[in-house]
């Protein structure tokens, strides 16, 4: 059995966990093993019967009132006991900020590695080998687990989703045994960002500023293009993040976020080594710089050499009315 | 405050990486090494904790001597001591080995310790993997990828980032505490702190002197092959106006690239 952690917010299941459901399915019908879905919470009454279509063939309901709020102590010991009974072959886990928290916790728990923010799942010689990438993506690790389950992260936006319309499975309900005092940390309040703000890591596209925005006013630009494009976030170089024009938490590269969009827009982005590396396994790159000797132009595959701030509102017009049709 | 800092030596960020594929790992030759950047987050938290609550700074590295100069730095911008946990096997990508040695470290030199803190990632393995792992093996509270801490009389409050929000986390000393960019802005070293930490002595610890085993800190992770992405091609230059350049560049997304 592979086993996935489903993720929920405001009790809805995250997409990234359904597109690891989808590569834990194609994985386990090439090793001839069953998929399981857990979910787990305070009381999981209803879940998306879509579960079933995207690859689960059973849904374990994990249920406790410590689980109410997330905590990676409580959420590990439950998912621990849960893997202990079932002896799945590997857990995988989407690397979302909370999978990135509670994998390393649950393998500890168990003894075992972790196989981080795979970009690529195989089986080969009847095992599972991960693609991964480090130094931010200047590099690949192909790597093997030597331990018993294999626990696994899987990035967000890179592996499809599984189909099976109308499919159907069993659900199995558990009481999660959670020690009264073994939570010693737990989320106490969730802040939401910006109104439907979506995170670089989450988009599709992805519209990025450099210095060439010239100053922080002008990434409104940017954030009224992405608004016009569906799934879309404004993301920055480090040195527009450095300069103080927008949060860190939209940047980009080995110090901030290392992404894999549909399409990435660089705008005024000169191509540092280091930003680089973190949007070079985007689909497709389009870079719009008035040097043409930037060397964000040798990454690119569609590339405007003039000013962005005739560009951007020009795109936007273009992007609307492509959208409109 | 008794605060532990733990940073690790890196590639610089500017480093273009080169790999020997005989040992599937990176040639260290020509590559300036660096203080891991999340891990000055920690180290300047940790000084400004001092400050603020007294207690002492201690910053530990897990690695090779050449780790040393890494402690020099955290010396340099004010902790008060500083540990080199000798482990001279090079990088193995196994987050779990290097937990087991940072909690056997502090089970056994440090046991009244109160804060461990940590970058969220090393820049490099980019596992986001020892806290959590420490924090387990110790039996301690995490709170990964803080932007704010307060802590207040043997209780914690993080501000922790999510997707497109954050958290507060609520936690009890001992803890674990991860630091992303935003948490504050490290100090540079003084050349007065430069100084003091080159005369600084600063002891060596071994693995078997914290009673670990080979076989407590045998990798897990076999490494297969290590490869440079597929370098990408410079693409074509959309000529004309902005007006007509922004309309073909729309039109190549759609009908060539299928992307939007």
């Amino acid at each position: 059995m592979i086993l996935v952690f489903i993720e929920t917010r405001e009790g809805k299941v995250k997409k990234s966990s359904l597109e690891t459901l989808g590569e834990a399915k194609r994985r386990a019908a090439e090793l001839g093993l069953r998929v399981a879905a857990v979910i787990a919470g305070a009381s999981v009454d209803c879940f998306d019967p879509d579960i079933y279509a995207r690859g689960a063939d059973a849904v374990f309901l994990l249920e406790n009132p410590a689980l109410a709020q997330y905590s990676a102590q409580g959420f590990a010991i439950a998912l621990h006991a849960l893997v202990v009974d079932l002896k799945p072959a590997a857990v995988f886990i989407a690397a979302t900020e909370m999978g990135k928290d509670l994998a390393p916790r649950l393998a500890a728990r168990l003894g075992v590695a972790v196989a981080s923010d795979c970009t690529k799942v195989e089986v080969k010689d009847g095992r599972l080998l991960y693609t991964r990438p480090v130094y931010a993506g200047k590099a690949y690790l192909s790597i093997r687990l030597k331990a018993t389950p294999q626990v696994a992260t899987l990035r967000p936006n890179v592996f499809p989703l599984f189909s099976v319309p109308g499919a159907a499975g069993e659900v199995v309900k558990r009481a999660a045994a959670i020690p009264d005092d073994a939570v010693k940390g737990r989320v106490v309040e969730v802040v939401k960002g910006a109104a439907e703000e979506l995170d670089v890591t989450e988009a599709a596209v992805i519209v990025s500023g450099g210095r060439g925005m010239k100053a922080p006013e002008n990434f409104v630009l940017l954030k009224e293009l992405a608004a016009a494009i569906p799934r879309a976030a404004v993301g920055a170089s480090r040195s527009a993040v450095d300069s103080g024009w927008i949060g860190h938490e939209h940047q980009v590269g080995q110090t901030g976020k290392t992404v894999s969009p549909s399409l990435y827009m660089a705008f005024g982005i000169s191509g540092a080594i280091q930003h680089l590396a973190g949007m070079s396994s985007s689909k497709v790159i389009v870079a719009v710089n008035k040097d043409p000797e930037a060397p964000i132009f040798k990454v690119a595959d569609y590339g405007i050499v003039g000013d962005l701030f005739q560009v951007i509102p020009a795109l936007k017009d273009e992007l609307k009315k492509a959208f409109a049709e | 405050m008794n605060i532990l800092v733990f940073v690790k030596r890196v590639p610089d960020t500017e480093s273009r990486i080169r790999i020997n594929p005989q040992t599937r790992s990176i040639v260290e030759e020509g590559i300036n090494f660096i203080i891991s950047p999340f891990d000055e987050y920690a180290v300047e938290e940790a000084l400004r904790l001092k400050e603020a609550k007294g207690g002492s700074v201690t910053v530990v590295t897990v690695g090779p001597d050449e780790a040393t100069a890494t402690l020099k730095k955290g010396l340099a911008m004010g902790a008060d001591e500083a540990v080199l946990i000798k482990d001279d096997l090079k990088e193995t990508y196994d987050g779990l080995r290097v937990a087991r040695i940072i909690a056997a470290f502090v089970a056994k030199k440090h046991p009244g310790a109160d804060l461990l803190l940590f970058g969220k990632q090393s820049v490099g393995a980019d596992n986001s993997q020892v806290p959590s792992m420490a924090a387990e093996l110790l039996g301690w509270p995490q709170a990964n990828v803080v932007t704010k801490l307060e802590i207040e009389g043997g209780q914690g409050v993080a501000r922790r980032e999510i997707e497109g929000a954050t958290e507060r986390v609520a936690f009890s000393l001992p803890a674990v505490v991860s630091a992303q960019k935003g948490l504050n802005e490290p100090r540079y070293e003084t050349l007065k702190g430069i100084m003091a930490a080159k005369r600084k002595v600063i002891p060596v610890v071994t693995l078997a002197e914290l009673g670990l085993t080979n076989d407590d800190v045998a990798p897990q992770v076999d490494v297969v092959a290590m490869e440079l992405p597929a370098a990408r091609k410079a693409g074509a230059i959309i000529p004309g106006l902005p007006e007509e350049a922004a309309k073909k560049l729309v039109e190549l997304l759609r009908q060539d690239a299928k992307v939007i």
